[in-house]
């Protein structure tokens, strides 16, 4: 649903998550999830922003429900920030540009 | 400078937005943090005047919103942070970005009151939700609490009963609040029972071990405690207006909400309207709140002519 951020399944979840050299943030979401629509077009900007620094993707839950699993997601939007592929922070539910980038920016200065 | 900048992109926001747009008054929508509002978390909306067979509630603010940008209104997926509206123009910030208006629409509706547990708002997310159209789905063949007795309570509880193996709905008295079919509704689902008298007092778990265990619950009448295990609790004990911003610039009653002239959105301060649920505490519906942004919509219109 969205040109700038690719959706991962769990074929290429760790090819593309858990062995990537650079931050990671993954978006769980769903089709039928409200807020996590709304939330698309700050996923998208971050993506265009932090695309060269870091790995944007997002895990539509109804597809990979193993992923979800696997992470104990009970509530989406979630936002999971992996950092050489171990889980370093999460962020629930409707949440500002700002949030989002101020953890990209401290994960990408090490 | 802006003619109107509106605050909160619910159906008030928005039908505000739509009015002032066609207008020629070039609005400002600040979406905030739920962009669309209320309605995007819920599922079938089936009494929006003009939809005889329902729409999904995220589904008509994306129509409201695709209306409103029809005719020109900006909107931006921002959340203001501050607002100074102690002399004219008025000023809106987002960070340190400054915006100025000659007038304001609030529109910042209400959000899920919460028991207001240290150990509930550690588990939002967790097992913990306020919001059961968005994190049912997690809750296949679990068992699982809806706390509260009115409306929104009996339609999370039906619905949630889709996921669910069972539903226990705890409730502080011995009747509900809830409109007859809906009671009807939630109680004839043979997944659902209730505990009447009962508030949770206690929520158990590790956000990074699995989450919500269990709970403590009191038995109101008794003033017994017992423990129960869960795999989720979703609150449905009403809802609070979202007027923090506004505390100490507008008057605001007991309860948090904008006052309002009557049969008027006109706030204590001159140019400053509100619509919605941010000063509606008695009928708190979208064709409601539509209508009082409207409202809101029209008397911008006015003020700015005579001034």
């Amino acid at each position: 649903m969205s040109d700038f951020t690719k959706d991962v399944n769990e074929d290429d979840f760790d090819s593309m998550v858990i062995n990537s050299d650079k931050p990671v943030l993954v978006d769980f979401w769903a089709e039928w999830c409200g807020p996590c629509k709304m939330l698309t077009p700050t996923i998208d900007a971050i993506s265009e922003e932090y695309n060269d620094k870091s790995v944007i993707v997002k895990v539509n839950v109804d597809e990979a429900p193993a992923i979800a699993t696997k992470y104990g997601i009970r509530s989406i939007p979630s936002l999971l920030f992996f950092n050489n592929g171990e889980v370093v922070e999460q962020k629930v539910g409707a949440v500002s540009k700002d949030e989002l980038t101020a953890v990209l920016d401290k994960l990408i200065e090490g | 400078m802006y003619k109107v900048i509106i605050i909160g992109s619910g159906p008030a926001g928005l039908t505000s937005a739509i009015y002032a747009a066609r207008a020629n008054l070039n609005p400002l929508v600040f979406e905030g943090v739920q962009p669309g509002g209320q309605l995007t978390i819920t599922t079938d909306v089936e009494n929006y005047p003009g939809f005889p067979d329902g729409i999904m509630g995220p589904e008509l603010m994306d129509k409201f919103r695709e209306q409103a940008k029809a005719f020109g209104a900006k909107t931006l997926f921002e959340n203001v942070d501050k607002v100074d509206f102690s002399s004219k123009p008025f000023k809106v910030y987002v960070g340190e970005k400054e915006y100025i208006s000659e007038s304001i629409i609030i529109s910042t509706g209400a959000s899920a009151k919460l028991l207001g547990l240290e150990s509930e708002k550690k588990l939002m997310g967790f097992g913990v939700s306020a919001c059961a159209t968005c994190d049912g789905f997690f809750f296949k063949d679990k068992d699982i609490l809806v706390v509260g007795g009115g409306d929104s309570a009996m339609e999370e509880a039906t619905y949630l009963t889709k996921f669910a193996s069972s539903v226990t709905i705890i409730h502080r008295r011995d009747e509900f609040r809830a409109s007859k079919i809906m009671q009807d509704r939630a109680l004839g689902n043979s997944k659902i029972s209730v505990m009447w008298n009962s508030e949770i007092i206690e929520m158990h778990g590790d956000p990074n071990d699995g989450g919500l265990k269990n709970v403590d619950i009191r038995n109101l009448v008794s003033g017994e405690v017992h423990n129960h295990a869960t795999d989720g609790v979703f609150m449905a004990i009403g809802h609070k207006p979202n007027s923090d911003l506004f505390k100490d610039q507008l008057d605001l009653n007991d309860a948090g909400y904008i006052i309002t002239d009557n049969d008027s959105t006109k706030t204590s301060v001159e140019g400053v309207f509100a619509a919605g649920d941010i000063q509606d505490f008695t009928y708190r519906q979208a064709v409601t709140a539509a209508g009082s942004g409207c409202m809101a919509a029209i008397e911008v219109e006015r003020f700015l002519e005579g001034h």
